[in-house]
């Protein structure tokens, strides 16, 4: 449906606010850590799209939960990772571009064995 | 003899419909330029039925006679030191949240008001968004200078016109007015007039006021008395508004229903902050968010809802989704402010067993099983001296830009994701019901401004924490994290030691 304006042509006007060039060279990456709802929501973070996937893992991901007690459990060969809705096995040496990221996208990833706590998915 | 005395109806009809007239200079369309282009089709704008019929000096001596009653209150209060006085110095937190969150948003419907009463070309409509407007403009005064009595002794309060602006959780109060202002004056009376003073406005001032009396402070109870019978009239004019609207052409009804579902979902994801306030910032508990939905929302909504079908108007598509919602939201929501309290301008606690047993007892289908463990966890963690913060910046959704902490309906235990493309652009939303606004109007919320994006495009202070609370003016120490250990705590405490030491 189109935008309703006063002004004629508005919407060839517009500029998306969160475009890609706004972002200093970084794209925006978001994370969800599954069944692990103490952290309340995905996350984000602006990255180079350059940066190796074991790199998002290592220097990203892995400080950002560490504060739970799952945390130190979990072992990463297993993990089950989900990129914008698709199921995938990323490739730890390549890109972020080159496993398929891009602006925006979504990252979810399940720890098999780990439910939160008791299970609780928390 | 003595001339007649005019009705109340005469006199009204005679104070206000002379004030209209067909322009001569100007083309009509040209002096109202903003009343048709939403697609709302007016045939007869007299057939609007005033509900008020007050008049411009009968509503000023209304108005004077409360502020008189509402500032001898406000006196006595400060005289009495009637802070001192409150349940517990956690309360101040539910004042706290009033001012900074909601307080605003009645200066934006001043605005709104001030706007759309000069963009109708009906008098009837013009003149009641008139005096709505002059309302809304009373209710911020007379919060702030409630309020300010508090500003004297607890943190949090004093930056709140600054920190409405920038403040990530702000932005979902100022956005849902944001977006109601910068549609045209329709769709303004729908949203703010219609879904948020008549749907939901019971599920706003109702909690805080009688919030307010259960715990001792006589001020708010005050100015939400003085401000109550100015929210009856807002009442009658937003169901006036759509009766009119659906009255006066068949081709508004699809129009009207698109509205009333947008601001009915937008308004649901407004009041998660008083479902947490509800739930677990009042010392003492009026009721659950849960009981006050069931009250305020099915009941009285079906009925309403009901009545207006006879004009084709369908309750809120996602109405079903939001009942749900009601086990669910404060749980979520205060979740989000425990984990992100280094960064809130109010205090967050650990709620303690009593409380936690209360939570069950309210919410025995869902507590146990997934919020009550939660709980447990962090408070386990927190005697390890390891207390849970989230160090990094949440998702938000792009509509109510809330961080997208809300579950899939039906379960609880899976975050809801959805998305739009827009432009070779990806757009992430918490519900479907932020996704179909999101998707009936692309062209406007592509330009939403959200906080943790533009905190990552510079625009928010520097690229730490520290630099953007510095830009948000919080005072770190005082305003922010948790209540225990705060000066807030601090202060109430020596207060109450004073009290007991004059008791012995």
């Amino acid at each position: 449906m189109p935008v309703t304006a006063l002004a004629p042509g508005y919407a060839d006007k517009i500029e998306h606010r969160d475009a890609l060039k706004n972002f200093h060279g970084n794209m925006l990456v978001y994370v969800h850590w599954e069944e692990h709802l103490s952290f309340c929501s995905a996350i984000a973070f602006p990255l180079p799209p350059a940066m190796p996937f074991g790199a998002l893992v290592d220097q990203v991901i892995k400080p950002a939960y560490a504060a739970h007690p799952d945390a130190e459990k979990i072992d990463w060969s297993t993990v089950v990772w989900m990129i914008d809705g698709k199921e995938t096995k990323p490739d730890l040496a390549a890109s972020l571009e080159a496993n398929g990221m891009k602006h925006k996208s979504l990252v979810r990833f399940w720890t098999p064995g780990l439910g939160g706590f008791k299970g609780s998915a928390s | 003899m003595a001339p007649k005395k005019l009705g109340l109806k005469q006199r009204y009809a005679h104070m206000t419909r002379g004030l209209d007239w067909e322009t001569t200079y100007q083309p009509m369309d040209a002096v109202f330029p903003y009343d048709t282009f939403e697609g709302i089709k007016i045939k007869d704008w007299s057939a609007w039925e005033d509900p008020f019929r007050l008049t411009m000096d009968a509503y000023w001596k209304f108005q004077a006679e409360k502020e008189r009653k509402l500032y001898a209150v406000l006196d006595a209060f400060a005289q009495n030191n009637g802070q001192t006085g409150v349940s517990d110095g956690r309360y101040v937190n539910v004042v706290k949240l009033f001012l900074t969150g909601i307080s605003p948003e009645e200066y934006q419907a001043h605005r709104g008001f001030a706007f759309t009463g000069r963009h109708l070309r009906g008098a009837g409509p013009r003149v009641a968004c008139q005096m709505q407007s002059l309302d809304e403009l009373r209710h911020i005064q007379t919060q702030i200078h409630t309020i300010s009595h508090y500003n004297k002794y607890f943190d949090g309060i004093s930056e709140f016109p600054h920190m409405h602006d920038r403040v990530w959780y702000l932005s979902v109060p100022k956005s849902f007015f944001d977006d109601a202002r910068t549609a045209g004056p329709f769709e303004f009376m729908i949203a703010i007039g219609f879904a948020f003073e008549y749907v939901l406005t019971n599920l706003l001032f109702v909690p805080f006021m009688s919030g307010a009396a259960y715990n001792g402070d006589m001020s708010t109870v005050t100015f939400g008395f003085s401000a109550q019978s100015d929210e009856s009239r807002h009442m009658t004019l937003g169901i006036e508004v759509i009766k009119f609207l659906l009255e006066q052409h068949p081709d508004n009804l699809p129009i009207v229903q698109k509205w009333v579902d947008k601001w009915f979902w937008r308004g649901h994801r407004v009041l998660g902050l008083v479902a947490m306030m509800m739930d677990y910032m009042l010392p003492k508990k009026v009721m659950s968010w849960k009981e006050a939905w069931e009250i305020y929302f099915t009941e009285a909504g079906g009925s309403l809802f009901q009545d207006l079908a006879r004009y084709g108007l369908k309750a809120p598509k996602y109405a079903d989704v939001a009942t749900a919602d009601a086990e669910h939201i404060s749980h979520q929501n205060w979740a989000v402010f425990y984990q992100y309290t280094h960064a809130a301008a109010f205090h967050t606690w650990m709620p303690d067993k009593e409380h936690l047993d209360w939570l069950s007892e309210k919410y025995p289908n869902t507590f146990d099983k997934y919020y009550r463990p939660r709980w447990e966890m962090w408070a386990e963690m927190e005697k390890q001296g390891k207390r849970f913060y989230n160090p990094s910046l949440p998702q938000l959704c792009q509509v109510c830009q809330i961080p997208m902490a809300y579950t899939e309906p039906g379960d609880p235990t899976k975050i809801a994701f959805r998305c739009s493309e827009v432009g070779g652009e990806t757009y992430h939303f918490c519900s479907d019901g932020c996704k179909d606004i999101f998707d009936g109007e692309p062209e406007k919320y592509v330009q939403s401004w959200l906080p943790v994006h533009q905190i990552f495009q510079g625009a928010c202070g520097g690229a730490t924490i520290p630099d953007v609370l510095n830009y948000y003016r919080m005072n770190v120490g005082a305003d922010n994290m948790d209540y225990v250990g705060s000066p807030d705590e601090k202060l109430w405490n020596e207060w109450h030691a004073g009290k007991a030491r004059e008791a012995v």
